[in-house]
């Protein structure tokens, strides 16, 4: 467990938001048919799954709860953990069954040994055509044409959260209080600062949070926080940067 | 076609159905068409201030179910005939609202009014929201105070994202109206000032409404302050508000109880 003790000599609560690599198989009916390839596969690769966290993606496959139970403990006892799904419709999930996943990207390299069979397992179904002949070449990453900056032109009203996990977010107006903006990058705010930024929130220590009137709730980066009450009061009503320096948040006047 | 004006303000007791009648019967006086529309069902009070609680027969729920005629449910005005009233339901409750519902009453006002003014329930459910749905134009009622400012701004994100206006890519035009507002404790600094308050809610200012005992003498004889006492302080205000809402410039003050001075001039006009 990570403690951070930054800003009080006391034990406080880190929250962070971190990407892993997971796996993703995606059966296709019929399931019975689906689940004998993958035994023909698996005994190839004995124990490639062990340890690793599967996503199920359902999109091919319409189940029925009850169904997806079934599924998940048929892979349960080949030894496959299923962490979470993808691609299933929320109205069809019970609260028994793993979390439902969004926005997931095509990895273009596992980071280990696996990688060579990982192609294998993304592209699973392909495999009906010949079993033993070629593989599927992996699929090439689509290029990366995600905006990395965020500009926001209107005001953040109170309530609202915006969420940029790709790069800076720039507000002109203000955050107000009781709106949050956290962003993977830098925070800049032209107007005051009244809410919640968390900068960096994906472990981003190098990202910095800048206002030009500090009226902050609460700032956060890399998940060390601070709020309005340990602040010291000479920074209040200015124009202010923070910064991570040593895992301590540090805030300074710019004035 | 009529223009559809939602009175909101998301916080309770600040003074939004003071606001819907006064406003209203203010534009009336002018001599335009004006419907003023109770959403806080169950508990309606509109009909209480306009002083026609004992002439409601049908109510908006039954126009919105069919069970009535919009014509059955309208009350007009006994001191003002270009004033109608359509009240709420005191025994439903907000469930009973439709969307598709009141767009259909909405939708029959507007040919039928020049202004269709919706006095808004508190909070940010669903009486709140298809209140400000249909709106063209919005009265944010604000106290000088912290937690009004706040619900407030929470409210303008939602004129700016949940009305039908935002979903078709338009702009709602927003006014705030600081209302219950005491010059002498701003002096003192006991309240928030008014430019802080539109600081916070960078939105344009439709009026300044002064704390006054006339407000509530005349929701005690069920009547708008602007017909009940046309030449009080809040009702001067009012009217210059309702003026501003005609597109009108007049500058911003802040009528004064004591005679004999003259309005504090404030160097702010309404945007």
């Amino acid at each position: 467990m990570t403690t951070a003790v930054a800003v009080r000599p006391q034990q406080s609560i880190r929250f962070r938001g971190r990407s892993f690599m997971a796996f993703v198989l995606a059966p296709n009916p019929p399931i019975l048919g689906w689940l004998d390839e993958l035994d023909n596969w698996s005994r190839n690769s004995p124990g490639f799954f062990v340890g690793r966290p599967i996503i199920l993606d359902l999109a091919a496959a319409t189940l029925d709860e009850a169904a997806i139970i079934s599924l998940i403990a048929a892979l349960g006892e080949r030894g496959i953990k299923i962490v979470g799904l993808e691609g299933a419709d929320p109205d069809r999930l019970g609260p028994s069954l793993p979390p439902l996943l969004k926005g997931g990207k095509h990895a273009s390299a596992i980071d280990d040994a696996g990688s060579a069979a990982a192609a294998n397992v993304v592209t699973l179904p392909a495999h009906r055509q010949g079993q033993n002949q070629t593989q599927n070449p992996p699929s090439s990453p689509a290029p990366n044409l995600e905006p990395t900056s965020l500009l926001l032109e209107s005001p953040v009203r109170s309530g609202q959260s915006v969420i940029f996990p790709n790069g800076d977010v720039t507000v002109l107006g203000a955050i107000a209080s009781g709106a949050e903006v956290v962003a993977g990058g830098s925070i800049h705010v032209y107007g005051t600062l009244r809410g919640r930024a968390m900068a960096g929130a994906m472990g981003n220590a190098r990202a910095r949070i800048f206002c030009r009137r500090n009226e902050a709730e609460l700032i956060s980066i890399d998940g060390y926080y601070r709020t309005a009450e340990e602040m010291d009061v000479n920074l209040r009503g200015r124009p202010t940067q923070c910064w991570l320096e040593d895992r301590v948040l540090s805030i300074a006047a710019l004035d | 076609m009529a223009k559809v004006l939602v009175v909101t303000s998301g916080k309770g007791g600040v003074g939004k159905t003071t606001t819907t009648a006064a406003i209203g019967a203010a534009l009336a006086q002018s001599g335009q068409k004006v419907a003023v529309v109770d959403f806080d069902v169950g508990l309606r009070n509109l009909d209480l201030v306009m002083g026609a609680e004992r002439r409601v027969v049908f109510d908006l729920i039954n126009v919105v179910q069919g069970v009535a005629k919009l014509s059955q449910a309208l009350i007009r005005d006994k001191r003002l005939e270009t004033l109608w009233l359509l009240p709420a339901s005191q025994t439903r409750d907000k469930d009973a609202l439709t969307e598709h519902g009141v767009a259909s009453v909405i939708k029959e006002m507007r040919g039928k009014f020049d202004w269709v003014i919706c006095d808004s329930p508190a909070g940010i459910e669903r009486g709140a929201t298809l209140a400000m749905r249909f709106a063209d134009v919005a009265i944010i009622v604000t106290n000088p105070e912290v937690s009004s400012v706040r619900d407030s701004d929470r409210i303008i994100g939602l004129l700016d994202s949940k009305t039908e206006k935002a979903e078709k890519g338009q702009r709602i035009e927003k006014h705030v109206l600081i209302t219950r507002y005491d010059p002498q404790r701003a002096a003192r600094g006991e309240m928030i000032g008014v430019e802080d308050v539109l600081d916070i809610l960078s939105t344009p200012l439709l009026g300044i409404i002064p704390e006054s005992e006339e407000v509530l003498r005349a929701s005690n004889v069920g009547s708008p302050v602007t017909l009940n006492n046309p030449l009080s302080a809040p009702a001067r205000a009012y009217l210059d508000a309702a003026r501003r809402l005609n597109g009108e410039t007049v500058p911003m003050s802040i009528p004064c109880e004591r005679k004999g001075l003259f309005d504090r001039l404030f160097g702010r006009r309404a945007a």
